[in-house]
């Protein structure tokens, strides 16, 4: 059976001031599907994001989050992607003095120092190989590997080299964070296929965006809607569409009385 | 000299005398001209007090807990030989090979070798002593007379008196020094030593010089009273890389000093990682038009550590550039404190001057200070500086986490990156890698 991420009644405060953000989140995505998370700006949904990673600027107040079986707020960020949940960030950090390619054999080698304590990692040639070929697959210059992460880079080589992370990591679950934004429609298109080229019976996929655009490109099979810390609508490809045609305006006349 | 006691057995100064100088000349069997040139920084010496706190320069630096009466021995050469030197000191630069290397042990020469293919061109590279000798006229002209000067300072001036041991490199008009030298100073025993380097780039010439400093551990004080001295003649280039890590009882106090003639260019690096205080004057004069100098500094103080650089580029000429770029870390209990001055004579256009200290914090209790100046008299001048302040952020920490690398690694990567564009400045990779794992020593350490 495939690992599942299957997240109950999630409440989340912003660490430094308190402020709630989320108000009870239900969702669960597994492997081999595809799950689109909609909803207007400021409704939680890079908030839900970067909790389901870890990132320390947010607290749970509530909730439980399982994946693959385990207790997923008890493990921290490295251990929670090395159990196999990815990431792409809406805003990735530029990292100075760390190459692309360091960062992300280091990556590798502390998946393979965790199953074995004794590895010594892979090999030089083998993972220049792998990142080569990741590289071509995304279009991307081989002159990337030596740049530093993210320093420098434009909007859509952020994107790329968020999605060449994915793609060297093997994640089960992925998530996608407002990937779409800032991105010309070449680079979607790149981005797309390089994600639609990882997809399978092992990704899982939670594809956040606030626009209809990147699911033209990547199909979901449910999408839900998210608004003030809840998702509140859930359904198939159809609701997107609705939300292409009508924007969030019903969902904010039907929920907001209910506030 | 009156030495005042401040409790028993504590001095607050070294307690020289001029017989130490006359001793020290004497059993080199020193050239007269060179006694009289150490005479007469003695001279100097005695007449100038010790730096106090009420001194501008050593405000912040406290140096008072040296215990002149361990670090003013001056150290012996017992016999001690190459083999006490570490192994990471010894490795070559290169792998194909050296111009020249020298290895001094508690002030000795213990491993001399120079390529004749260096020797051919008419380089001169020996112990500075030696070339006294040999090289009279070019050393006497040279030697605390153009660069770092006796009357810089009190310990420039024991300098001056005193020095034990030093380094000549000389690189005629028009020749090229493709292989770079090499010179290690390591005391294996605590006290006082006072290296020297002199380093003459004729008209239209070219080197590349690394110089290490280190110690063997010990209980008791020692000071480096060093010089150094970068002459970089017309159109000439010279890289010049100095990494110290002397032991954690040890204080230094050098004046180090480059003048750059006309359309020259100096890359100067330095690295301080060890010493328990470290006072180090680095200053650049663009003597000619069109001098360029680079400074690029990096430490990283640890425990009870205290560096204070003082940094100054002079703009003695028109259309002249420095670019200063120090990096440092603090951690622990530790003190760093760097002072830039960028100065241009009046009337001198055209000039172009940046300095940049950046600065990283790593603990609540050290504590870091930087301080530029600009002093410009000139109107078509571009100068400018920066001073940040930062800790390790948390954000990128978490990025690299998210990515299955543990926490202590992050941590480990994000401090390296810090340092690597200045690291990147090193010509040597089997240097930069071992300052990187220097580095990750402190933080793990």
């Amino acid at each position: 059976m495939g690992a599942a991420l299957e997240i109950r009644n999630l409440h989340v405060n912003v660490a430094e001031t308190g402020e709630s953000i989320l108000r009870g989140v239900d969702l669960t995505i597994k492997q081999g599907e595809i799950h689109a998370l909609m909803g207007p700006n400021g409704s939680g949904k890079s908030t839900l994001a970067n909790v389901l990673l870890g990132n320390p600027a947010y607290e749970v107040t509530a909730g439980q989050i399982i994946f693959d079986g385990k207790e997923l707020l008890e493990m921290e960020p490295d251990e929670r992607s090395r159990a196999g949940l990815f990431l792409a960030f809406q805003y990735p950090v530029s990292i100075p003095g760390v190459t692309v390619a360091n960062f992300l054999r280091q990556a590798l080698n502390a998946r393979m120092k965790a199953q074995d304590p004794g590895s010594k990692g892979i090999p030089v040639p083998q993972f220049a190989r792998l990142l080569r070929s990741k590289m071509d697959q995304l279009e991307m210059d081989h002159s990337f590997a030596g740049r530093y992460l993210n320093e420098g880079f434009s909007g859509g080589e952020k994107k790329r080299a968020e999605i060449l992370q994915m793609a060297t990591l093997d994640p089960k679950i992925a998530i996608l964070d407002e990937t779409d934004s800032g991105l010309d429609i070449d680079a979607l298109r790149i981005v797309s296929e390089g994600v639609n080229s990882l997809k399978g019976p092992d990704l899982g996929v939670l594809v956040i965006t606030h626009y209809q655009r990147i699911l033209n490109y990547i199909a979901p099979q449910f999408v839900h809607v998210m608004f003030r810390g809840r998702i509140v609508e859930n359904g198939g490809p159809e609701l997107a569409l609705k939300l292409e045609e009508t924007g969030y305006d019903w969902i904010r006349e039907k929920y907001e009385v209910t506030e | 000299m009156v030495v005042v006691r401040r409790r028993p057995g504590a001095a607050v100064a070294p307690g020289y005398t001029q017989a130490n100088v006359e001793a020290l000349s004497a059993a080199h069997d020193e050239p007269q001209w060179l006694l009289e040139s150490r005479l007469m920084a003695w001279d100097i010496y005695d007449d100038l007090p010790m730096p106090s706190p009420q001194d501008e320069e050593w405000r912040r630096t406290d140096y008072r807990s040296i215990r002149w009466d361990e670090a003013d021995k001056l150290i012996e050469a017992n016999g001690a030989n190459v083999q006490t030197v570490p192994a990471a000191n010894l490795e070559p630069l290169v792998g194909s090979g050296e111009g020249g290397t020298m290895i001094f042990v508690d002030g000795k020469l213990v491993k001399y070798e120079f390529a004749p293919t260096m020797a051919d061109q008419g380089i001169i590279f020996q112990d500075l002593r030696t070339a006294a000798r040999d090289h009279a006229e070019l050393v006497r002209k040279n030697l605390m007379t153009r660069a770092v000067k006796t009357t810089d300072g009190k310990f420039a001036a024991l300098h001056g008196a005193l020095w034990t041991h030093g380094v000549f490199l000389y690189v005629p008009h028009g020749k090229a020094a493709e292989l770079p030298f090499h010179v290690v100073m390591y005391n294996s025993q605590p006290g006082a030593s006072l290296g020297h380097v002199l380093i003459v780039l004729d008209e239209a010439s070219q080197a590349t010089v690394q110089v290490e400093y280190a110690s063997a551990q010990a209980d008791t004080h020692s000071a480096y009273i060093g010089a150094t001295e970068l002459l970089v003649g017309d159109g000439g280039n010279l890289k010049y890389v100095a990494l110290q890590d002397w032991n954690r009882e040890s204080y230094e106090f050098s004046h180090q000093r480059a003048r750059i003639g006309r359309d020259a260019n100096l890359d100067w690096v330095i690295g301080v990682m060890g010493s328990r205080l470290t006072k180090a004057y680095l200053e650049l004069e663009l003597d000619g038009i069109g001098a360029n100098g680079r400074m690029s500094g990096f430490f990283f103080a640890d425990h009870n550590q205290m560096f204070d650089l003082d940094t100054q580029q002079n703009h003695n000429a028109a259309l002249t550039t420095s670019d200063l770029l120090y990096k440092g870390a603090a951690k622990d209990h530790a003190r760093t404190l760097w002072q830039g001055m960028i100065k241009s004579q009046p009337d001198m256009q055209k000039i172009d001057g940046f300095q940049a200290c950046r600065n990283m914090l790593l603990s609540d209790t050290a504590r870091m200070d930087a301080i530029p100046g600009l002093e410009i008299e000139a109107d078509d001048v571009r100068c400018s500086h920066a001073a940040t302040f930062g800790t390790l952020e948390q954000e990128p920490v978490f990025y690299l986490m998210s990515r299955g690398i543990p926490r202590p690694e992050a941590e480990l990567m994000v401090i390296e990156g810090f340092f690597d564009e200045l690291l990147d400045r090193i010509p040597f990779e089997r240097v930069k890698e071992r300052l990187q794992a220097s580095v990750e020593g402190k933080i793990v350490g």
